[in-house]
């Protein structure tokens, strides 16, 4: 059990060094890169938006409802809200959610290419498949990812405000107001170091799941299921290492 | 020219490859032949170097294969194509872009001189106007075509074809096996096939290396291999009675006598004994 574990993070940090070699060309490295940019960033846009638009509205009704003393004023709803959503829920929950999307992507992709036999196929060619399949999709995750978190705090914020002004628990006057107040730029600094390290997560970990899937499908979509697992667990553990350390 | 000298490989306590010895010779169509589970895969897998052999040598063209640094094998990988038993095409690639690959990741040509490229190797696997279709769109026979084209277009020195008439009908099983020796004969390429098909094995080998349980059991060609008297081949080979009668029946026309204990008047003069002897009598 626990050698079997020490040889899966063996081969893991083998995956990631066999990766920083020089590519075979250039130009198909960047289209394979420009590819998995979409693939990760508009293919995931509508599930993103729609979360991180619900996760506000839905913050900015239950602070309310949470925040029924007098002396406190309306427009620390939209603080909350604001906060609650920088720091956690757009880099946190909607991270979550991509390990799933993106994640089982990218493992049942490799996953199928190793059953296949494509990978050997690219092997046999003379390719580095470590550097050609793995490495645009940690670099486009690198790159999409944090562009997506951005979105989604933006997107939590405006579904607070449209939740809170349309349910009249704050006036719109009183949410901007809450909103500039107290504004902590190094949250947003926070949020970023928090997607940078998930996008990792979510990349490398289904990339080794799928790389080194052994089998037929059965075995594609148990490496697939068992990648967003421990995506899942990883971005948790480093959401609690990343706040103790920088908060 | 591709020799291997005492290679073994094992897997755990089991030795899958026992020390195999052998020479696969240039501008010809080297087969592999021997039942499942006789290491023919092992031994292929080591050749590539998708496996590294516990022990021995493989050499390209005097190039020693396993201890040379992977910059080294990168180099000898260009010179080699590869045609896998399930055709290994890129599913999210069309005809087309699959066959450009190879040169799209090691030329520099321009688009419209890949494409002729492109446009020639498909010709040459008789297969037009399929550019645009996506592997799953296109039947068992045309994917292992489209997978030929993909392994000849860089033109390599060594060609390794795994099981390339699995899941084929007879014909076209026969037209993947004549492009294959054609393609040998032409660019005089070093040819390695991987199979257990007897119609291979009879049409298109001319040096053939019988496994038997992780060994070298004989090596021949087709002419020389229906007048083998190696017990375990000629079970492997001819296993059914239809093979047997074609052999035996071979035999008697080349050599005027067989050389087993089968009573061959009795066969010739019982029309329902075999159809392959009622064909002949006719």
């Amino acid at each position: 059990m626990f050698m079997k574990f020490f040889n899966g993070v063996g081969r893991y940090f083998l995956l990631l060094k066999g990766m920083f070699k020089r590519p075979e060309n250039w130009k198909v490295y960047w289209k394979e890169f420009m590819h998995q940019c979409s693939d990760i960033g508009i293919g995931s846009l509508g599930i993103v938006v729609i979360i991180s638009f619900f996760i506000g509205a839905v913050s900015a009704v239950q602070t309310a409802y949470q925040l029924v003393s007098p002396l406190i004023p309306k427009s620390s709803i939209s603080q909350i809200v604001r906060d609650t959503v920088i720091l956690e829920f757009a880099p946190t929950l909607v991270c979550i959610v991509l390990a799933g999307v993106v994640g089982s992507k990218i493992a049942s992709e490799l996953g199928n290419m190793r059953v296949s036999e494509q990978i050997d196929a690219l092997e046999i060619m003379g390719i580095n498949t470590k550097a050609y399949l793995v490495m645009p999709k940690i670099v486009a995750a690198f790159l999409v990812i944090p562009m997506l978190v951005i979105i989604a705090s933006a997107l939590g914020i405006l579904g607070g405000q449209i939740a809170a002004v349309a349910s009249g628990i704050v006036s719109s006057e009183d949410f901007h107001k809450g909103l500039l107040s107290n504004f902590v730029p190094y949250n947003v600094f926070f949020a970023l170091v928090k997607a940078y390290t998930f996008s990792f997560i979510i990349s490398s970990i289904p990339a080794y799941f799928g790389y080194y899937v052994q089998g037929g499908s059965l075995e594609i979509g148990r490496s697939s299921t068992r990648s967003v697992v421990v995506s899942c667990i990883l971005i948790l553990i480093a959401d609690y290492v990343l706040s103790a350390l920088l908060l | 020219m591709i020799e291997l000298r005492h290679v073994k490989k094992s897997f755990g306590e089991k030795t899958i490859i026992k020390d195999v010895s052998a020479v696969m010779q240039g501008g010809k169509c080297n087969l592999i032949i021997g039942s499942s589970g006789s290491g023919k895969t092992v031994l292929m897998k080591c050749l590539i170097g998708l496996f590294t052999p516990d022990s021995g040598d493989i050499l390209y063209d005097d190039r020693q294969f396993i201890t040379m640094s992977d910059d080294e094998r990168k180099e000898v990988r260009k010179e080699i194509g590869m045609l896998f038993q399930g055709s290994a095409l890129f599913d999210s690639l069309n005809v087309e872009r699959n066959v450009m690959f190879p040169l799209d990741m090691f030329t520099n040509d321009s688009y419209k001189a890949k494409r002729r490229k492109v446009d020639e190797v498909l010709a040459r696997v008789n297969l037009e106007k399929a550019n645009k279709k996506f592997p799953a769109e296109i039947s068992g026979g045309m994917k292992k075509r489209v997978a030929l084209a993909r392994a000849i277009v860089l033109q390599p020195k060594y060609l390794f074809c795994d099981e390339p008439n699995s899941g084929l009908d007879p014909q076209t099983s026969m037209v993947i096996d004549k492009l294959i020796h054609d393609i040998t004969d032409e660019n005089k390429i070093t040819t390695v096939i991987n199979t257990h098909d007897m119609n291979s094995v009879m049409e298109i080998g001319d040096n053939i290396i019988y496994m038997h349980q992780g060994e070298k059991e004989w090596e021949g060609n087709n002419k020389e291999i229906i007048f083998s008297k190696n017990d375990k081949l000629n079970t492997f080979i001819f296993a059914s009675e239809f093979l047997r009668d074609a052999k035996d029946m071979r035999m008697l026309e080349v050599t005027g006598k067989i050389d087993n204990d089968r009573n061959m008047d009795e066969l010739i003069n019982n029309p329902d004994a075999s159809p392959f002897i009622d064909g002949n009598k006719q």
